[in-house]
């Protein structure tokens, strides 16, 4: 469950690095499995093909996020000529089971894919994605929010 | 001459669930010998073919070590060593 903001903010930094693959996370309370806080990363690499956090960044958000007793909930990245489907690089590096891998296409101009991943000791497990306006209201059927299909 | 290590959750089962740990050395090879001797197999998780792993970030203090000398950068009492998982894919 995502918040759609958050959704939007990750489809806009992966358009707007596009034809380059966009990365970045989104940090939450720890153990809360929730996302919260975006925060877009650097690609030190500036590749179509490849993304690497620029690590002096990344440690300055890992400060940070321990300070806040935060956690990483999301770890996004963009694939701008495949599908939204994780690489094997994509698996080699993943190193966080508790978080949630997700993927967005950029290769088509007028519509986006994003699917999104556990990724546990090399397997890939894909996972629905749920779409809400706010995680405080999410399943109280709010009278002018139509219910998902 | 002792430092801390920040241990980060995929190599927690190494350290008994522990964020960080105390080890001692001069260079950070050393201190990642020192900290193999009290936590088998982190060693392998972190060094490859006598260099850092390319799946780890290795900072002591604020500097991160592949600019700094890798394996060789000096450590001094009460310096902190902060191990993160690369972040990188395709």
């Amino acid at each position: 469950m995502i918040r759609r903001d958050l959704v939007d903010a990750m489809v806009a930094h992966a358009r707007r690095d596009h034809p380059d693959e966009a990365c970045g996370i989104i940090a939450g309370p720890e153990g809360s499995d929730r996302p919260e806080r975006f925060i877009a990363m650097d690609n030190a690499e500036r590749s179509p093909t490849f993304y690497r956090f620029d690590s002096m960044e990344q440690l300055r958000v890992h400060r940070e996020m321990s300070a806040n007793d935060e956690e990483t909930i999301v770890v996004y990245h963009s694939h701008t000529a495949t599908e939204a489907y994780p690489s094997r690089t994509d698996i080699s590096y993943a190193s966080e089971p508790q978080a949630h891998y997700v993927l967005i296409s950029t290769r088509d101009p007028e519509q986006h894919e994003l699917r999104s991943y556990r990724i546990v000791d090399g397997v890939v497990t894909e996972e629905p994605v749920e779409v809400v306006e706010s995680y405080m209201f999410a399943h109280t059927g709010a009278d002018d929010t139509p219910d998902c299909p | 001459m002792a430092v801390t290590v920040s241990i980060p959750t995929i190599l927690r089962t190494h350290t008994g669930g522990q964020k960080s740990v105390e080890a001692a050395g001069a260079t950070l090879a050393e201190v990642i010998d020192d900290l193999e001797t009290n936590h088998g197999g982190l060693k392998q998780r972190l060094v490859k073919e006598g260099a850092l792993h390319r799946f780890v970030n290795v900072y002591v203090n604020d500097e991160d070590v592949r600019f700094a000398g890798g394996l060789e950068a000096a450590v001094k009492d009460g310096d902190t060593v902060t191990i993160l998982p690369a972040v990188a894919g395709g």
